[in-house]
């Protein structure tokens, strides 16, 4: 049965938008995913008849409202296949969520003259905690490069992990070049050393399955907002025999168990790493989110996704004056790219007034404009609600840009 | 020369025959390939502006009282609307230039239609460019008190 990608639509209202009087087309999901309509719903609907704080209340709508927050909980557990819920927290989104490791098991395990290995295509969220905790600790940090496909040289590697090494903290997918890295293989030489892996799969979630169990990784973590779900929220999965080990990230309320003015003792996972009020509107919807992609079918997108990958391969490789930035085989569906000499922010602007979204610059990865030596790209990502239709459009914007600007 | 609100105003004209946006950006196209180049002394990073996405160079002199900027930038689009700053601003005095708002902006949906982060860069060449209006009255003032 062929992907029912028409009616998928339908059930994202942003997409039926016009802009510029045109025809929305919206090549940005790297950035941020539309809402489908349970979503929406979801959200709305916990605002309007169930708003209350969760873990505090002795009323109603508290119990009601815990009672759904520690559901989606559930639910991402099983989404992502880990061994239990005290392993799921909810944070504000990728960037607290490696924030959050990159404190407390710095705090816990970095010293002096530790090393901790990120890799030359992290996004900066993956880049700046760990430079902010090696300048607290007096720690290095060491580069895994890639190679002019944008491939991670994991023969370096070994080289690279040694006895001083804490963490290798790297990106599943990469949102600038596309690439999926073999994080099972990097995971696998990590461990033969004891060192723990994170892997920040902001990219990877939205396209395809996740299993943490069968990655084996000991952190994980993405954004709900790029898997379709609210903004400001976002998950960090840690395994649960190394989170007991770590100290908490913030402090304040529902993360504590006893307080007292002379000191206080920590609530037991995953309620130590959630101060605060958390946002549980947004880890519902997240939820709902799921139930919708787990509704259309995991593999269904991942196979709809691989022909739409192909199609649009082919499509810009038969545009003489593109140059792909990235050319992994192993990728997801985001493609950056330069058209001859035209800077990518002018290619931007006459996209965008075309009415399609895509985006330009360095996309928070500067190291990898670096490499290539290149002020920034465009990139188009695309998800499964995104058509050959919607290429076709992008290529002749393309042309459009080329026959303007060259 | 025409004053500032005369220029301004044929600005919004020029811009009004334009159905839509391609066309407009095709003029600017234009009017960045027709920017004199900047001399090379100053396409250096000192006359960097920040807040754009892409680069833009600015420097200012002052010449027999009036104003003359030179400009560039590594996007053709952006380098139009510097163009068109410059045409607007060029040959006038500081005074001049402090004393009237920039409104040929808004009115050709400059501002409205580029992003924040994109109008962040526009706004700081806006700003640039007036500080070097401000410096050079400032000087002026001051060799003034010494005359």
């Amino acid at each position: 049965m062929s992907f029912p990608v028409d009616q998928i639509r339908n059930d994202f209202p942003i997409l039926k938008q016009r802009v510029y009087n045109k025809p929305l087309v919206y090549l940005d999901n790297g950035a941020t995913t539309h809402k489908p309509q349970v979503v929406i719903d979801t959200v709305r609907e916990l605002q309007e008849m169930h708003n209350s704080s969760v873990h505090r209340g002795i009323h109603f709508l508290s119990d009601q409202m815990t009672a759904r927050y520690e559901a989606a909980r559930e639910r991402v557990r099983s989404f992502i296949n880990a061994a239990s819920s005290g392993e799921i927290i909810f944070t504000s989104g990728a960037t607290g969520s490696i924030n959050t490791v990159a404190f407390s098991f710095g705090e816990r395990y970095v010293k002096t003259g530790d090393e901790i290995i990120i890799s030359e295509m992290e996004h900066h969220s993956n880049i700046v905690p760990w430079q902010m905790l090696c300048e607290r600790k007096g720690a290095h940090l060491r580069v895994i490069p890639f190679n002019e496909q944008g491939e991670l040289k994991t023969d370096e590697l070994d080289s690279l992990l040694n006895e001083k090494t804490r963490i290798v903290a790297l990106v599943h997918a990469s949102n600038s070049l596309g690439t999926i890295n073999p994080v099972k293989e990097v995971i696998r030489m990590a461990h033969a050393r004891g060192i723990p892996v994170l892997l920040d799969g902001a990219q990877m979630i939205q396209h395809g399955p996740v299993d943490v169990r069968e990655l084996d990784c000991d952190f994980y973590l993405f954004s709900a907002h790029k898997v379709f779900g609210p903004t400001g929220s976002g998950i960090l999965y840690g395994k649960e025999s190394l989170l007991d080990t770590l100290p908490p990230y913030q402090g304040g309320g529902d993360m504590v168990d006893q307080v007292t003015l002379e000191g206080t003792t920590y609530n037991t996972l995953p309620f130590k790493f959630e101060a605060g009020t958390t946002n549980f509107t947004g880890a519902i919807g997240l939820a709902a989110a799921i139930d919708y992609l787990n509704n259309v079918g995991i593999n269904e997108i991942v196979q709809y996704e691989k022909a739409l990958i192909r199609y649009t391969r082919e499509q810009l490789e038969k545009i003489g004056e593109l140059t792909l930035v990235g050319s992994a085989q192993e990728r997801i569906s985001v493609f950056s790219f330069l058209l001859a000499n035209i800077h990518p922010y002018d290619a931007g602007m006459i996209l965008d007034k075309m009415g399609i979204a895509v985006r330009t610059g360095t996309h928070c990865t500067q190291p990898v404009m670096d490499h290539f030596g290149i002020p920034g790209t465009i990139r188009a990502s695309l998800v499964f609600y995104n058509t050959r239709e919607e290429v076709d459009m992008l290529i002749d914007g393309i042309k459009k840009c080329i026959a303007m600007l060259s | 020369m025409t004053n500032l609100k005369d220029i301004q105003q044929n600005i919004v004209d020029e811009f009004s025959v334009f159905e839509d946006w391609i066309d407009r950006y095709n003029y600017l196209i234009e009017l960045g390939n027709e920017l004199p180049s900047i001399d090379p002394r100053y396409h250096t990073t000192e006359y960097l502006i920040n807040g754009c996405q892409s680069k833009v160079w600015l420097h200012a002199d002052l010449v027999d009282g009036k104003m003359v900027y030179q400009a560039d930038s590594d996007a053709i689009i952006v380098k139009g609307i510097v163009a068109l700053l410059v045409k607007v601003l060029n040959g006038h005095t500081p005074a001049e230039i402090l004393e009237n708002e920039l409104t040929f902006i808004d009115a050709i949906g400059l501002s409205q239609n580029l992003s924040p982060t994109r109008s962040n860069g526009l706004l700081a060449m806006v700003k640039k460019m007036r500080l070097y209006a401000m410096a050079y009255q400032a000087r002026e003032l001051k060799n003034k008190d010494h005359e």
